[in-house]
Formats: C-alpha cells, structure tokens, sequence
C-alpha cells in the first residue's frame, strides 16, 4: 500500500495540510506569462521558487519553461530586494532580450512587503527599460489562494498593464482563457474560426508550451498573444471571460480601464458548458452557429447515448481546481454520473456556491475546498464510500493504485504521461 | 587528446560565453569560468551569490536541507512550516527509494506534509498553527520522529520552531521532534541547506541508541540518497562482500539508523559536498574516521570496494572483495565491448549538482567518451580543487550566517577507531583518509570548468563544441534536445537506475549507447525543407 498510513476514520483538521489538492500562486503567474509572446516570467523572491515552478511546468509539459529571478540572499530578505530587481531587469535585457518582462512575487517578498508597481516604475524612470521594451508585474502572495489565483492576477495584470483604448472599436472580441492546457487554447481557437469570429486570446500558451523541435532552441517560441493584440483588447466589443475564478479578474479589470463589457462563461469542458459558450460567442458577435460545429455537439451526444449503460450511476471522485471542476462535474452529471467526492485546495466563496449549486442534482455528495479539502481528505471519504472512477492530476495515482480504481489524468499537473 | 584539436582554444569559448554580460557581469562571471590545468588547478569562483536575472539552475536552502538530505528518510514525518508551494514541490520529485521491512512498515514518504500557512499567520505568527500540526500528525501516525522545515516567511516572521519543537517534544514524551532553519534564502543555493540538516541531524539524533547490533566490519554510507535504488546497488555489493552497513546518510534509510550510526567504525562519503560535516564532525565526537568512495563506475566501485578493504587490514575481507570484483566484471566487460565501439570518442558535458558532475566522469570514460566541460550547481571550491583548498576559503557575507557546530570529543563514547599512527601508515600506503581531492584533476588540460552555469553559458557551450551528450536536470533536458542535442538527467536518471555499482554502470552505458545513438536526431528536418532535395511539382498543371 503506498498510501498505508491513510486512515478510514475522518478527523477534523486544523493545523495539518497533508496531500494539497493546489499548489502556490507563483507557478500559475508563470504559466500565464508564458502565455504572451516574447515575455520572459520573472519571479520576484529567492530562486527555490523559481526552479520549483519551472521544473513543475517543464514536467507537466516536456517542453522548456524559461524564467528568471531575483535571487534574494539573506541581506536582500531584510533590506528590501530592490536591488536585486533592478539588477535582474538590466541583465535580463541585455543577455535575453525579451520583449516584456512580467514580475510576480513570492511568499518572501510580499512577507518583506516589496512594492512591484514602485520598483518597476523606479526601473522606468532610472531608464533600465530599453526602448520599446515593458516590464509588468503581478503581485502573487503563496499565503493567499492558491496557483488558480496567481494565475488569475497575472492574467488581470496583463489586462490593466497592456490594454488601451484608442476611442475606435474594432470588430473582434476578447477571449480571456481561465487556466486550460494550451491544446484547449488551439480549440477555442479553432472553434471561434469555425464560427468566423475575430477574437484576441489571451494568455496563450500554444505554440509556447507545445513547441515541435527543429533542431533549435526559440528562447521565445513562435506561441504567445502579441503585444499588439494585447494593446488592442482595449479596443474590443466585448470580452468573454472562461472561468469565474481564474479569468474574470482580469475581464472586470478591461471593462473599469477600457470600458469593455464582459460576460464570465464556464470553461467550455462536457456538454452544457460547450453548449453556453457556443452560444455566448454567436451572440457576442451576431453569427450563426455553423452546421459543421452542430454536427460535432451531435457526435458526442451519440457517444453518449452510446456509452449511457457504462455511465449510469457511476460514483466518482474527483479533485483539482475551480474553473474545472465546475463544468467537468456538470458535464458528469449529464452522464449520468453521480460525483460523490470532490475537493479542491483552492479557496473562495463563489465557487464553492457554484459546486453546490450544480451538486443539488447529486443529494449526498461530499463537496469542500480550501482549508482542509486535500487529498488526504478524499482517500478518507473514498475508504469510506468506494468510487468506480476517480479524476484528477498525477497525485491521484496513488489512490487509485491503493484502492483500485480506474483513474483518468486530468488538469494539473500531469507528471507521468507524454503527449497529454 | 588529439581530439581536442578539432574545437577551439578554450579561451575564445570562455570569450564567447561572456560577450554578452553587461561589465559587472562578465566581471564575476570571468572568475566562475575556468579553464582547467590538472597539473596546476586554477581557482574557482564557487559557492557565491547568484547573479540576479541570469537564469540559473540553482535552487535554494529549504531545498538542500528538506529535499535532498532529510527526504530519503521514510520513518521521519517531515513537516513543512510554510506556504503550501515548498511542500507541494518537494512532494516525490526527488527519486529517494525506499524499502521497508514490511509492507505494513513505516513509510511517510508518499506523504506531503505542511502548515499550509496564510495571511492570518503570516501576519500573527504561524507558532499556534505548527504546533497544532504538530499534534495532529502525532495523533493520526505516532511516527517516531517529526522534523519541522522553515520555509521563507518563517524567519521574517520570527516563528521559533526550535522552541516549538521543544515543548512538543516534552509534550508528547515518545516523539523526537526538531526544526531546521533552512528558510530558502539563507546562503546561496542549496548548500546552505545541506549544512543546516547536517548539523541537526547530528545535534538531536545521532549517538541516542548506543546498540552494537554486531558485524565485524561497519561502516556507514554518507552522501547517497537512493537515486533510481542506488544505494539498493552498493547495499548489495556490501552485503555479498561481508560489510556491515550501520547506517545510510540517508538513502533508504530510518531514524534508527541515524541514532545509532556512530557504533560504525568507518565513514564512506559519496557525496562530499552534502556530507562532508557530518563525516568530520561524527570523527571529532566519536572517533570514526571517514574516507572518499565512489561507486559510479565499474572500476570505480570495484577500487572502493577495495579501499574499504585496506582500511580494515583484513586478509580474509580483501579475498573476498577480489572474488566479488571478479564475479561482477565478466557482466560489465560483456556489454561495454559490445557498446563501446559506438560511444567510443563522443563528448560529453556534465553541469549538475555538487557531486555527480565529478563521479560521471567515471561513466563516461569507461564508455570512452570525452568530458569537454563540467561544473557544479553549488560545489564549493574544495570540490572542485580538492580539500587542500578549505584553509584558504574566504566565508563570504551571504554564507557566514550559517551554523558552524562547536563539537568536541564525547567524554563516554570516543574512541578513536585508529590511532593517528595507524592511519598515517595507511595513508603513506596510498589509502587517502580525510582526503577529497575535487573534480578538477580528474580533468583534463584545456577543459572548461564552469561554476554555477547560466542557461546562456549552456546554450552558448552547446552551440560552440555541439556535444553528443550533455548531463544536467529537467530544466535543461527539453532545452537542450530542442537543440537536437540529447540530454540525460544526472538528477532524476530520466526515471531509470540505479547507476551505481557494476549493474549501474551496465544500466548506464546502455542508456547512453540508446540517447547518443538514437535514429531520432536524424529525423528533425522535414525532407521538404532539405535545400539539396528540390520538389519536383508533378500534378501542377498550366
């Protein structure tokens, strides 16, 4: 048993986190500035963090995942890493060359209380940044949230920090992608073509993150919004936020600076969350919802009427994070699929009422997030009352070996799977 | 040598490599970038801050401390008093196996334990929140022991986890509970960490159990963590050769083994840079003298094996470890004639660490393979020039904060396993006690050694000498095959191992013999964009 000191007996916890079902926020700010072309991520604290978060998307993706860091020593920790930023800015600029730099900070330097908005002014204004260049910031507290909420601010950052409005609409419509995997970025775009909707996304980590080899290493792959694009979000129609916690700061963010108006979808995972989103987009843009994306809703609906006999009342667990788990536990109850343990790490008022709210479909099922809600919690819930499937990142394996159930890898991260 | 000629002098690749660096850069840089002469080995710049924005490959002190040394330990719940990301990272990324006596037997380590601290107790103080985990591991796991890691916040903040795991030690009576200051930022990679649990480990476990549980040469395994079952490879050869293995700092390794560990008369140190504290400190309280090991490599390991031996001047051992040595070699002489003529004259480049950049060496030349350049993460200079060096070490401001124990010899348990005699004579006859010579003259004239590499610097390296193999760690490995060159993990192994010992070495010549030698690197260009092939447009009609 790999997981043998788990007990059946569930005990109320108040100290103790054992088995997180989230991480911290500075990875996700990472993985959204990865998501912008020519952006080299910087992480504002001592450089643990920093080999942390790159090794944990380098894993998840098999793809390079560039960052630098302040380094901070001892004596920056006490004194203020002021220094050790405006260092990094001059000589991330004239060895990488970036186009922007974007900061966010650790648990270290938001405890020291270091204030990124001033050192990137002071960077600024003591002319550290090139011509043409941009260094943004984020600030991401590891104490507060977790990665969905660093990934949620460093996605507003990019908002507020690239958006202008020049007074001329342009005839597109933003999509703020929540924290989805850069394949479902190449979908979203791919569908908004096949509705023949001009769109921006942002971020957008394909082509960043699932880069072909070459035979040359692009320190700045091909993938990324553009800093044009972003310029021109400002500009937009509207904005489409995918995801109530991680994509909808940065959409009220546009709307209070620009004045775009924004609507928060569901990511579109499963049926009815596909279905809301297809429709919000045709309505955004005033088009007809093409036969051939039809057809693709009647295909799955087919293997769903197809498969219904292998999904019926079928217990699941599952755990990961919000904007998620929202639209996959809707989308199994439309299998009718009864999810009978869920947690998630990540805290927050709204998504746990959205939970709730789609779980009256499934009276009796256990449903916690943030203190306490890890995965301790649901091996425990799972001794108690068995699952025949259990959904999550690479962590779960271990339950799903212990308890033998069929397990399917889903969110992040995935550590022990190529080509996912 | 003659193959050297074909690539450039090393002082215009030491040029290239710092052309780019704004002045101040290049200045230190220059000092960490070396090129080697075995006959007089020039200084290292080693063990010095990080230059913020370079990219480095290094980590921090939470990372050296809780990660790499405390880790392996599978009876020892290792709580982390932080935020939840530093657990979270350190949660079965290191490949520390692990074997139990039972499958009901104690194992924490597929376990991830933290405070989970948030902005209440950052801003409180987290004390009330640790001691309370505190309680709740012991109630769930009654485990043996507890060590509590300080993650950065914590020293800000001023949590005393000392004091804490003092009074919850004397609170639950049958539980040793420690704390370990290795707040990420102290020193300047992960070396400060090492020092840091080295020095609590010897503080509040070793010599608790005085046990002679008996055999009649012991020795302890110091620096190896059970990377892949390493230590599983080297346990094996010891056992077969009829040595007592007291305790294993700390692959596969339990708490007991710790508390116990000084009834050992000989210290072998894998891993000097982690390690090497304890080894001196362990001699200085209890007599036990220590010895440099290597067992990467085939010969290598057959030569420690040996110098085991010779320490304890036994016939009857030094037979039995000639007869093991020869029943493992026809194995290894098989499959390194069948490889050899297809790696034979590769090159190599080896940049991890702060011990396995040296050791690999070993690997390749066996493989007759040539390491152009090498370097570690956070080695210091005795590991690179040798421990000759370690008087003329300057601490500098960023490292002097850390610990140094004040130990002197323990009343009731020294005893000098050799008289100075005795290990003067054993040295005279070749058997280097104390001694660690470095890496660097293990390396040829003109090679490039290169202390805590950028990615610039590497990608630089790669583009100048395009090595066929080039060695470090998953934030290099996808980088460096996007340049079509292959990369092999000296950290995780590529999930694969062991590597020590005589079925190591086996393991890794085939692994290398697969990644140099792979189809895959000739099939990176489309055939479409191969300029000498023109595509003939058939179909096109007018």
């Amino acid at each position: 048993m790999l997981l043998r000191h788990t007990t059946k007996e569930v005990k109320e916890r108040e100290g103790l986190t054992i088995n997180p079902a989230k991480t911290c926020q500075p990875i996700g700010a990472m993985y959204a500035a990865l998501g912008v072309h020519g952006c080299l991520p910087h992480s504002h604290g001592s450089q643990g963090c920093c080999s942390y978060h790159r090794s944990t998307l380098t894993r998840h993706y098999k793809e390079p995942v560039m960052a630098a860091t302040s380094s901070f020593t001892e004596g920056a920790s006490v004194f203020g890493g002021q220094a050790n930023l405006l260092q990094a800015i001059t000589t991330i600029f004239s060895v990488y060359d970036p186009d922007i730099i974007a900061v966010h900070s650790t648990c270290l330097s938001e405890t020291i209380g270091d204030d990124l908005q001033q050192i990137c002014k002071k960077a600024l204004d003591d002319g550290k940044i090139p011509e043409g260049k941009k260094v943004i910031y984020a600030p991401t507290p590891s104490f507060v949230g977790s990665h969905v909420t660093g990934y949620a601010n460093m996605v507003k950052g990019i908002a507020e920090q690239f958006a202008e409005s020049t007074g001329e609409k342009k005839n597109q419509i933003n999509i703020i992608a929540g924290w989805m995997e850069p394949s479902d970025m190449r979908e979203i775009k791919r569908l908004a073509k096949e509705l023949n909707v001009n769109i921006v996304l942002f971020p957008d980590t394909s082509d960043v993150l699932d880069a072909p080899q070459t035979g040359t290493h692009e320190f700045y792959p091909k993938g990324g919004t553009t800093i044009e694009a972003l310029k021109s979000t400002g500009d937009s129609f509207s904005s489409l936020a995918l995801g109530c916690i991680s994509a909808e700061p940065a959409a009220i963010a546009l709307e209070k600076k620009c004045g775009v108006p924004f609507l928060t979808e569901d990511m579109p995972i499963g049926l009815s969350a596909t279905d809301r989103f297809i429709m919000s987009l045709s309505k955004a843009a005033g088009v007809n919802v093409p036969d051939e994306i039809t057809a693709e809703r009647g295909r799955l609906v087919d293997v769903m009427t197809d498969m219904e006999q292998y999904f019926y009342e079928k217990k699941v667990a599952l755990f990961g994070d919000p904007d998620q788990l929202i639209p996959l536990t809707e989308f199994l109850l439309d299998l009718n699929m009864k999810p009978v343990h869920i947690v998630s790490g990540t805290p927050g008022m709204r998504f746990e009422k959205r939970m709730k709210d789609i779980l009256k479909r499934s009276p009796g099922s256990n449903f916690k997030n943030g203190m306490g809600a890890d995965m301790f919690l649901l091996h425990q819930w799972i001794k108690n009352e068995p699952v025949d499937l259990l959904i999550g990142n690479t962590y779960g394996k271990y339950i799903a070996r212990d308890e033998d159930i069929p397990f399917v890898r889903f969110g992040f991260p995935i550590l022990d799977r190529i080509g996912h | 040598m003659e193959s050297r000629n074909k690539y450039p002098d090393p002082s215009t690749i030491k040029e290239e490599l710092l052309k780019k660096y704004p002045p101040k850069v290049a200045k230190k840089r220059a000092k960490a970038i070396v090129i080697n002469d075995p006959e007089e080995i020039p200084q290292v710049q080693a063990n010095t801050r990080t230059i913020p924005g370079i990219i480095t490959q290094r980590g921090c002190s939470y990372a050296g401390c809780k990660g790499v040394v405390l880790g392996p330990t599978r009876d020892i719940v290792n709580l982390v008093h932080g935020p939840i990301g530093c657990s979270f990272y350190a949660w079965l990324t290191r490949r520390n196996q692990t074997r139990p006596d039972s499958p009901e037997g104690e194992n924490y380590m597929t376990y991830c334990f933290s405070t989970d601290m948030q902005e209440e107790h950052v801003v409180f103080g987290g004390e009330k929140k640790l001691k309370q985990a505190i309680q709740e591991a012991y109630d769930l796991f009654h485990p043996k022991a507890i060590g509590i890691f300080s993650t950065c916040p914590v020293g800000l903040i001023g949590d005393d986890v000392h004091a804490v795991s003092k009074e919850m030690r004397e609170k639950l009576g049958d539980c040793n509970i420690f704390g370990f200051s290795c707040e990420g930022y102290k020193g300047v990679s992960q070396s400060a960490g090492h020092h840091i649990a080295n020095n609590q480990v010897f503080k509040h476990v070793v010599g608790l159990d005085d046990t002679d549980n008996g055999g009649k040469f012991k020795i302890n395994m110091l620096g190896e963590y059970n990377i892949g079952g390493d230590a599983f490879e080297i346990e094996r050869l010891l056992d077969k050769c009829g040595i007592t293995l007291v305790a294993s700092f700390s692959g596969n390794s339990t708490i007991n083994q710790f508390e116990n560990s000084h009834t050992a008369d000989l210290n072998v140190i894998m891993c000097h840079r982690s390690i090497n504290y304890m080894a001196e400190m362990m001699e200085t309280k209890y007599g036990i003298p220590w010895m440099k090991v290597n067992f990467i490599g085939a010969e290598s390991s057959a030569k420690s094996l040996r110098r085991i031996a010779r320490y304890f001047e036994d016939d009857e051992l030094m037979a039995r470890v000639e007869e093991v040595i020869a029943e493992e070699m026809p194995a290894v002489d098989a499959i390194i004639s069948d490889i050899y003529p297809r790696t034979k004259g590769k090159l190599a480049m080896l940049f991890v660490g702060g011990s396995r950049a040296h050791h690999y060496q070993e690997l390749f030349a066996e493989l007759g393979m040539e390491t152009l350049s090498a370097g570690y993460e956070f080695g210091h200079r005795d590991d690179y020039e040798g421990r000759k060096v370690i008087p003329n070490i300057k601490i500098d401001a960023d490292t002097k904060n850390i610990e140094e124990l004040k130990v002197t010899a323990d009343p009731d348990k020294f005893k000098p396993r050799r008289t100075e005699e005795e290990l003067a004579k054993l040295k005279a006859e070749g058997l280097d006690i104390r001694e660690y010579e470095g890496m660097m003259p293990d390396m040829k004239s003109g090679s490039l050694v290169i202390d805590d590499i950028s990615h610039y610097e590497s990608e630089k390296l790669i583009e100048l000498y395009k090595p066929d193999i080039f060695c470090a760690g998953i934030k290099e490995k996808y980088v460096v095959q996007k340049m079509g060159v292959p990369l092999k993990q000296l950290h995780s192994y590529d999930y694969g191992g062991p590597y020590a010992g005589f079925t190591g070495a086996m393991n890794f010549y085939k692994d290398i013999d697969r990644m140099v030698n792979s189809r895959v690197w000739k099939l990176i260009q489309a055939p479409w964009e191969d300029v000498q092939s023109e595509l003939e447009a058939t179909y096109v009609t007018q």
